[in-house]
């Protein structure tokens, strides 16, 4: 008795490599696809905004006047945005996941905890963006300050630091923590002088990462009330201020022609304050990969 | 001569702050720890709150049934949010032709494909893509998307819901591609080399035993990816207008729950106007269609995981 007829298997062969041949360059093409979208985009921003790029850009104020617009107060803007954005959201985003991981019991409360902190990962930013219009802005009456948008701005990216720093506590030896339980440290001996140090890494990576998400951010600084001409820098938290994203914006939706052109200027300042926190973060990265 | 083990142990033993600390910490760290706890809980009740205030100025049943958004009308305002869901639905579905797709895949050819060096080079460029800023696909979309497609189709106006749509589902091909692609990658190697040992070509095993295996982790990534396109704010902002309409038009102008966020946001509605209390009551639409996208997600990849 024979288990394969090989006629059939012969007749199908052709087509069966012909579909697999095929296929593949389907699946190659649609990746290609993607990457090409990414580079007419970044193609189409470079060559309208080159142009508009000078030092005058960036120590420019906003102004009525294509030409003479730059984006001073916006860059500077963002800058403080990070001063507040940063310490908050690490501190906050670090103590939790040093909760979760080390010292939280198996029981409800932490499983509620943590599916809160992944609910909260899929909640749109403008939505964050009312309810710090609602607590900060009114409640709390910081009105349109760097500081009630810092604090909008530390929530919505605190589940992304929360998990990474999660990670990277986990990946941390077991070895480690018993030797230094070993030699008599206590628990929070441990976690400060073994545990963080060694994943600081792909703690800083992570938030690195979270906070280049924070600063392009746009949704939720309109909702607050960020204005976009300002003709001053600010000099403390509680001054109102703009950002790089609200300038983009403001300027993105203008009708005239040459204020595209600056927007894609903005645009490529933006670009290039995010590439330089990315490259950061991949140095981190790879200089302090696996060293266990 | 410095003090001995037995001196320093007995020294540490002497310090009551040490204990103290032990105590302490963990407290702080839970109060920290519940901070993200509260913001879901802020969330939630101010969208509530705010939302409740509007439905004593307007009927919750106009609201859910109206086919009318015309707040701005000074005599007649009319607050009918299905104007603006059908503006979110066209573009969910516009980005998620494009999106599934290519997304799916790339996730293919990545995991059942390419070769690691490969992999090395389109995944980082994946991940840029991701982290573009969604203020400059907006850009993108009125600025070079828009043109092009009117070039082709005349009768496509400058604020359109397909530019837009095609946009965001650019945005969204990098979640997509890479959650698949997790799910195909966590698929067993044996079962693969199983089949390719049994005569299938790489396609077959794709096709016929990859993708089933990982069939609960694609689903989720688009629902989740559904989920991301429906919150979607800068990009509609910027390329699809401002014209609530209430029809299956994808040509002209449209709304979208976010959009008229933002519209209403950057005007100056006053504080306590019924326009200004609108954007709550849109805003927990909004959130009860993302939430019931996540949780959805998270049941699709829990209840129909192939474990192995």
């Amino acid at each position: 008795m024979r288990y394969i007829e090989q006629q059939t298997v012969v007749k199908r062969m052709n087509g069966r490599l012909i579909a697999n041949a095929i296929f593949k360059y389907i699946f190659l093409a649609a990746t290609l696809l993607a990457l090409l979208a990414l580079v007419i985009l970044l193609y189409r921003i470079v060559s309208q905004g080159a142009g508009n790029l000078s030092i005058d850009f960036l120590t420019n104020f906003a102004s009525r006047f294509p030409d003479q617009a730059g984006i001073k107060a916006a860059l500077v803007g963002s800058l403080w945005l990070m001063m507040v954005v940063a310490p908050t959201s690490i501190i906050l985003g670090v103590g939790s996941a040093i909760y979760l991981e080390e010292y939280a019991k198996q029981n409800r409360i932490t499983s509620f905890i943590r599916m809160n902190i992944s609910n909260l990962a899929g909640v749109p930013s403008v939505v964050f963006g009312l309810l710090g219009l609602t607590i900060f802005v009114r409640a709390m009456a910081l009105g349109n300050s760097i500081l009630a948008a810092g604090f909008t701005m530390s929530l919505l990216i605190l589940p992304v630091i929360i998990v990474a720093a999660q990670e990277a506590i986990r990946a941390v030896p077991g070895e480690l923590r018993d030797a230094s339980y070993g030699m008599g440290a206590t628990k929070w001996q441990t976690i400060v002088n073994i545990i963080l140090p060694a994943a600081i890494p792909g703690i800083l990576t992570g938030s690195i990462l979270a906070l280049s998400r924070a600063i392009g951010e746009t949704a939720p600084l309109i909702v607050i009330g960020v204005p976009v001409i300002i003709q001053f820098l600010p000099e403390g938290v509680m001054d109102t201020f703009t950002a790089l994203p609200m300038q983009i914006y403001d300027w993105s939706s203008r009708p005239q022609q040459e204020f595209q052109a600056v927007a894609a200027a903005g645009i490529i300042v933006l670009m290039a304050v995010l590439l330089s926190m990315n490259s950061i973060a991949v140095i981190i990265r790879n200089k302090f990969d696996k060293r266990y | 001569m410095r003090p001995s083990v037995q001196e320093m142990i007995a020294q540490s033993r002497g310090k009551r702050n040490k204990k103290v600390i032990e105590k302490i910490i963990p407290i702080i760290l839970f109060l920290i720890a519940s901070v993200s706890v509260l913001t879901s809980i802020g969330i939630v009740l101010t969208l509530i709150f705010e939302t409740i205030t509007f439905f004593t100025r307007v009927p919750f049943f106009d609201f859910i049934t109206g086919t009318t958004w015309l707040p701005f009308s000074n005599n007649e305002a009319q607050f009918g949010i299905w104007p603006l869901i059908i503006g979110t639905l066209k573009i969910t579905v516009i980005a998620i032709i494009v999106a599934v797709p290519i997304g799916i895949s790339a996730a293919i050819y990545l995991s059942e494909y390419a070769s690691e060096n490969v992999r090395r080079v389109i995944k980082p460029v994946l991940e840029v893509l991701a982290g573009v800023p969604t203020i400059v696909y907006g850009f993108f979309a009125l600025t070079f998307v828009t043109p092009v497609l009117q070039a082709v189709f005349p009768e496509i106006k400058i604020f359109n819901a397909i530019s837009p749509g095609i946009v965001v589902g650019i945005m969204i091909i990098p979640m997509i591609a890479s959650l698949s692609e997790d799910a195909m990658s966590s698929v067993p190697k044996s079962i693969r080399e199983g089949a390719l040992a049994m005569g299938s070509t790489k396609f077959e095993v794709a096709w016929k035993i990859t993708i089933p295996a990982a069939l609960s982790g694609i689903v989720a990534s688009i629902v989740l990816a559904i989920s991301r396109a429906i919150g979607e704010t800068m990009i509609v902002s910027l390329a699809a207008g401002s014209t609530p309409r209430f029809d299956g038009d994808f040509t002209g102008s449209i709304q979208t729950m976010t959009a008229y966020i933002v519209q209403v946001s950057k005007g100056d509605a006053g504080y306590g106007t019924t326009i200004y209390y609108s954007i709550y009551a849109v805003g927990f639409t909004l959130f009860l269609f993302t939430m019931a996208m996540n949780i959805l997600a998270s049941y699709v990849s829990k209840r129909f995981r192939e474990e192995y």
